[in-house]
C-alpha cells in the first residue's frame, strides 16, 4: 500500500515535468530578456522601427511585421490548397490510392526544414529575380516555402477532422437529393470545422517558429518591406542571425525578442484551448 | 449562381483535382529534387568517411555518429518522463485542475519555437551549467523539444487499451501498479515506440538549437562532452556557405532516406498495434 | 512479452542519479576549444586539420559564433582560445591578443557586372543606399543588391571602421551571416555587391579595386589597399600547454605558409600593422 502511494507521488512529480521545464525555460528567457525591455522603454522596443544595436537601438517593429507578413502569406498558400487537398484526400479519391498517399503526406511533414529552405534558396529564388525583380531574396520566397512548409500539417489534421465525422452526415445529405459537391460544401466542410481551424492555428504556430529556412531565404535585411519582393527579417531569424555575435544588451534585447515570441505562442495555445472550449472538446 | 447544381459540382471538383493535384506534385517534386542530385552520390564511403576539408570532401561519418549520439541521449531522458507523465494523466486521475494545467504545459511546450530551446539550452546547459558545446547540451535540449511528441503518442496509446483489460486484472486482485506495469504498459510498448520514433524524426531534422548547444565540430566524438556536428546542420552549413553544392545535396539526400527509413518504421508499428488492438489507426 | 517493471525501476532511478552526476561533471580535458569570429573559422579550422595530423593524439575543436562570442567564451572559460577578426575593445584589454596573420576585405560583385574599379566615394555613396541604381556608379541600369555581414560581426565592424568612415550601412541591405554566404548570395545575383575576407574571394565572384587599387597581397605589403584587419588569437591568461603548443604551431613558418597559400598575410610581413595591433 506504502509502495502504491509512493509511486502515485512518483509519477506525479514526473508528470510535473513538462508544466516545470516551461517554466524554467520561461524564467531564464524573462530573466535576460526583460530587464532590457525596460530599460529601452516597452513602446520603443515593441513599435520603434530601428534595429541598430550598435546604436543602442532596439526596436522590433519591422520584424513583427515580417513574421507577420511572412506567417500571412503561408497561411494564404497553405490553407486553401490544404483544405483542398484534404477533401480530395477523403472524398475525391478512391481509398487505395489515399492509402498510398497519407504516409507519403506524413513523411514531407517530417522532412527536416532545412531542406525546404534549401529548395528554396536554389529553385524559388532565382524565379523570383529574374521574373520578378528584386534580390530574390523575399517575403515571397518565405511566404511560399513556410506554405509548402505547413501543407501537410493542414492536410493531415483535416483530414483526420473530415474522417472521423459520422458517417450519417454525409449519407443524410446525399439522401435528400444534395450532389456530392453540395455535400462536402455545405455539411462536411462546416462540420469539421473546428478541426480545420485547428490545423490553422497549429500551422501558424509552425510558421510563426521557423527559423532556419527563414535565413536562408528572406535576405534578412533590417528594415521594414514595403513589398512583397522585399527582403525582411522575422522575430525568430532576429535572433537566429545575431546569437552569436550578440553580448551585453545587443544579446538581452534577443532574449526580448524571445520573451515577446514566447507571448505570441501562449496566445495562438491559449486561443486553441477556448475554441475547443467553445465547440465543447 | 447561373449554374446548375451538377455544373456547380463538375467545376468545384476540376478545382479542388487540380489544386491538390499540384499541390501534392509541388511537395513531391521538391524531394525529388533534392534526391535526384544527391542520390547517385551516396556511396559507401560517403557513409564512412569523415569530413575532409570542413566539408567539401571525404563524407559525413562524424555527422551520422553525433546525430545519433544526440538522438539517444534526448530518447533515454524523454522517454520515461514522457511515459511516465502519460501514465499518470492516464492511470492517476480523471480530468481535473491539475490535469489541465499539465496538458497546456505540454501544449506549449510544443509550440514553443525550436531558437527558443535554442537560447535557453545556450544559456542554462552550454553556460549556466557548463556544460559547453556537447552531445550533453544538446540532447538535454532535444530531450525537452520532443517530451510533449511522447507524452501524446503514449496518452494516445494508453487511452487505446480497453478498459475492459484493467477490469479483468483488477478482478484478479491486481493493484493500480501491478496493472500498469504488467497489463497497460505491456500493451501500450508499440504505440509508444512510434511516439518514440517520431521524436527521433524531429531529432534528426532540428537544426537551430543544436547549432546553439551542441556546437558544429567535424571531429568525432570523444565523450558525452564533445561537441559534434549533425547532418542537419552539417547539410545547413554546406548549403549556405556554398562550400560544396554535391556534398549539400548528397547528405540532403542522406537526410531524406534517413526520415523515410524512420517513418517507415513507424508507420509499420502502427499498423502492428491496429492489428494487436483492433479498431481505427490514428497518427 | 519484456518485463516492463525492472526497466522502469532502473530508468526511475537513472532519472534520479543522472543530474547529480552531470553536476559534478564540467567541461572534459583532453582536447583544445577554440572558438569566435567566423572569418577566422575556416583558417584555424584548416590549422588544427594539419596540426592534429602531426599530434594524432590531441584534439581540437573549431567553433564559430563571432568575433564577440569567442571573447565572451574565453573569458567565462567556455573555450581555451578565442578567434576575433577584429582589435580588443578597450573593455575587453585584461585579454591577450596574439596576432596570427592579417586579412584584406575585398569589395565583390558578381563576375558578369562590368565594373571592377570602385572609387571609395562611390563605395559608401552604394553602401549607404544613396546611390540604388549601378547606372549612377557607370554601369547598367539595374538596381542594387546590397549584401552585408549583421551587427557584431568582426568583418562588419573592419568595414565600417576603414572602408565607410562615419558613413551608415543602409538598413535595406541584405543580412548574412558569414562570409561564405555573402559569396554565395553574390555569386547568385548579377545586381549584388558586399564584402568578404579576401582569402575568401574564389572565382565565383569578382573582386573591385578600390580607388584603383587592387586586392593583393603585394599592395597589402606595401600598405597601400588599407582595408586590412588582424586575425587575433585571443587568450584569458598566457598560454601553456596544448594552447601554447598549437599558438607555436601557428606562429611557425610551416604555419604560416598554409595562411599566406590560402590568401592571408603573414604576422610577419606587416610589422608597422602589428604595432598598432594595441595589446
Amino acid at each position: 500500500m506504502f509502495r502504491e502511494k509512493f509511486l502515485e507521488k512518483s509519477f506525479f512529480l514526473i508528470a510535473l515535468s513538462s508544466i516545470s521545464l516551461l517554466a524554467l525555460i520561461a524564467f531564464f528567457i524573462f530573466e535576460e530578456g526583460t530587464p532590457l525591455i525596460w530599460k529601452v522603454g516597452f513602446r520603443s522596443f515593441l513599435l520603434g522601427e530601428r534595429w541598430f544595436p550598435s546604436q543602442g537601438s532596439f526596436g522590433i517593429f519591422p520584424m513583427t511585421v515580417g513574421s507577420f507578413l511572412v506567417t500571412l502569406g503561408a497561411l494564404i498558400v497553405g490553407v486553401p490548397l490544404g483544405v483542398a487537398c484534404a477533401v480530395f484526400l477523403c472524398e475525391l479519391i478512391p481509398p487505395a490510392i489515399g492509402m498510398v498517399l497519407r504516409p507519403m503526406i506524413q513523411l514531407l511533414a517530417a522532412i527536416p526544414s532545412v531542406i525546404y529552405g534549401f529548395w528554396g534558396l536554389i529553385v524559388l529564388v532565382p524565379l523570383i529575380r529574374e521574373y520578378l525583380g528584386g534580390p530574390g531574396l523575399s517575403v515571397l520566397a518565405g511566404s511560399l516555402v513556410l506554405g509548402v512548409m505547413i501543407l501537410p500539417t493542414i492536410i493531415s489534421i483535416s483530414e483526420d477532422s473530415l474522417r472521423a465525422l459520422p458517417r450519417t452526415f454525409k449519407e443524410g445529405a446525399l439522401s435528400l437529393g444534395a450532389t456530392h459537391w453540395q455535400t462536402i460544401w455545405r455539411v462536411l466542410l462546416p462540420a469539421a470545422r473546428s478541426g480545420i481551424v485547428a490545423s490553422v492555428i497549429l500551422g501558424m504556430g509552425r510558421a510563426v517558429g521557423e527559423t532556419m529556412a527563414m535565413i536562408m531565404i528572406l535576405g534578412n535585411a533590417v528594415q521594414m518591406p514595403h513589398s512583397i519582393l522585399n527582403s525582411a527579417r522575422t522575430l525568430t531569424t532576429n535572433i537566429g542571425i545575431e546569437m552569436g555575435y550578440a553580448s551585453g544588451d545587443h544579446r538581452q534585447a534577443l532574449f526580448a525578442t524571445g520573451v515577446v515570441l514566447f507571448f505570441i505562442i501562449i496566445g495562438l495555445n491559449t486561443l486553441t484551448l477556448v475554441i475547443s472550449r467553445k465547440k465543447g472538446a | 449562381m447561373p449554374f446548375s447544381r451538377h455544373t456547380t459540382q463538375r467545376l468545384a471538383k476540376a478545382v479542388v483535382w487540380i489544386a491538390a493535384f499540384s499541390t501534392l506534385a509541388v511537395m513531391i517534386w521538391i524531394l525529388f529534387q533534392v534526391l535526384r542530385e544527391g542520390l547517385p552520390l551516396l556511396t559507401i564511403s560517403f557513409f564512412l568517411d569523415s569530413p575532409r576539408q570542413m566539408g567539401r570532401a571525404g563524407g559525413i561519418f562524424s555527422t551520422i555518429i553525433g546525430t545519433l549520439a544526440l538522438t539517444a541521449v534526448a530518447i533515454v531522458i524523454a522517454t520515461p518522463l514522457g511515459v511516465g507523465t502519460a501514465v499518470y494523466l492516464r492511470e492517476y486521475t480523471r480530468e481535473s485542475r491539475v490535469s489541465r494545467i499539465i496538458r497546456f504545459g505540454t501544449d506549449c511546450l510544443a509550440g514553443v519555437p525550436s531558437i527558443i530551446f535554442g537560447l535557453f539550452g545556450f544559456v542554462f546547459f552550454v553556460i549556466y551549467l557548463r556544460m559547453g558545446w556537447s552531445i550533453l547540451s544538446g540532447g538535454l535540449t532535444l530531450a525537452i523539444m520532443i517530451l510533449p511528441t511522447i507524452i501524446c503518442t503514449a496518452e494516445e496509446a494508453i487511452k487505446a487499451i480497453p478498459p475492459s483489460y484493467r477490469e479483468v486484472s483488477f478482478a484478479l486482485g491486481g493493484t493500480r501498479w501491478q496493472t500498469i506495469a504488467k497489463v497497460v504498459l505491456p500493451n501500450a510498448l508499440p504505440g509508444i515506440f512510434t511516439g518514440v520514433l517520431l521524436g527521433v524524426g524531429r531529432s534528426v531534422g532540428e537544426t537551430a538549437a543544436i547549432i546553439l548547444t551542441a556546437g558544429s565540430s567535424l571531429l568525432m566524438p570523444t565523450s558525452l562532452f564533445s561537441p559534434i556536428r549533425t547532418m542537419s546542420v552539417h547539410f545547413y552549413i554546406l548549403a549556405r556557405e556554398g562550400i560544396s553544392m554535391e556534398m549539400a545535396y548528397a547528405t540532403g539526400a542522406a537526410l531524406i532516406l534517413l526520415i523515410l527509413a524512420i517513418n517507415t518504421l513507424a508507420n509499420w508499428f502502427l499498423f502492428r498495434r491496429v492489428r494487436k488492438i483492433g479498431g481505427t489507426a490514428h497518427a | 512479452m519484456s518485463k516492463p517493471r525492472p526497466m522502469k525501476w532502473f530508468w526511475g532511478l537513472a532519472f534520479f542519479i543522472f543530474p547529480v552526476v552531470v553536476a559534478g561533471c564540467q567541461k572534459p580535458q583532453g582536447g583544445l576549444t577554440v572558438v569566435g569570429s567566423t572569418s577566422v573559422q575556416p583558417f584555424a579550422e584548416m590549422l588544427a586539420e594539419e596540426y592534429m595530423g602531426r599530434h594524432a593524439q590531441e584534439k581540437i575543436y573549431v567553433q564559430g559564433g563571432g568575433s564577440s562570442a569567442g571573447i565572451q567564451a574565453v573569458r567565462t572559460g567556455a573555450a581555451e582560445v578565442g578567434m576575433s577578426s577584429r582589435h580588443l575593445m578597450p573593455n575587453e584589454r585584461d585579454l591577450i591578443a596574439v596576432p596570427i596573420a592579417y586579412d584584406a576585405i575585398a569589395v565583390i560583385v558578381h563576375p558578369r557586372n562590368p565594373l571592377s574599379n570602385l572609387s571609395i566615394d562611390q563605395i559608401r555613396g552604394i553602401f549607404s543606399g544613396r546611390m540604388t541604381h549601378w547606372s549612377d556608379a557607370g554601369g547598367r541600369n539595374h538596381s542594387i543588391t546590397l549584401v552585408t555581414r549583421e551587427e557584431g560581426s568582426g568583418t562588419r565592424e573592419a568595414f565600417q571602421h576603414l572602408l565607410m568612415g562615419k558613413t551608415e550601412i543602409s538598413l535595406g541591405a541584405l543580412v548574412q551571416d558569414s562570409n561564405g554566404a555573402i559569396r554565395q548570395v553574390v555569386s547568385d545575383d548579377p545586381k549584388a555587391i558586399g564584402y568578404i575576407s579576401l582569402g575568401l574571394v574564389n572565382d565565383r565572384v569578382k573582386a573591385l579595386k578600390i580607388g584603383g587599387l587592387e586586392p593583393s597581397v603585394e599592395n597589402i605589403k606595401q600598405l597601400r589597399y588599407k582595408i586590412v584587419r588582424p586575425f587575433l588569437f585571443v587568450f584569458k591568461a598566457e598560454p601553456k600547454a596544448m594552447a601554447r603548443n598549437f599558438l607555436d604551431y601557428v606562429l611557425s613558418p610551416a604555419g604560416q605558409k598554409l595562411l599566406v597559400q590560402e590568401g592571408l598575410v603573414s604576422r610577419t610581413t606587416i610589422p608597422d600593422l602589428q604595432k598598432g595591433a594595441k595589446r
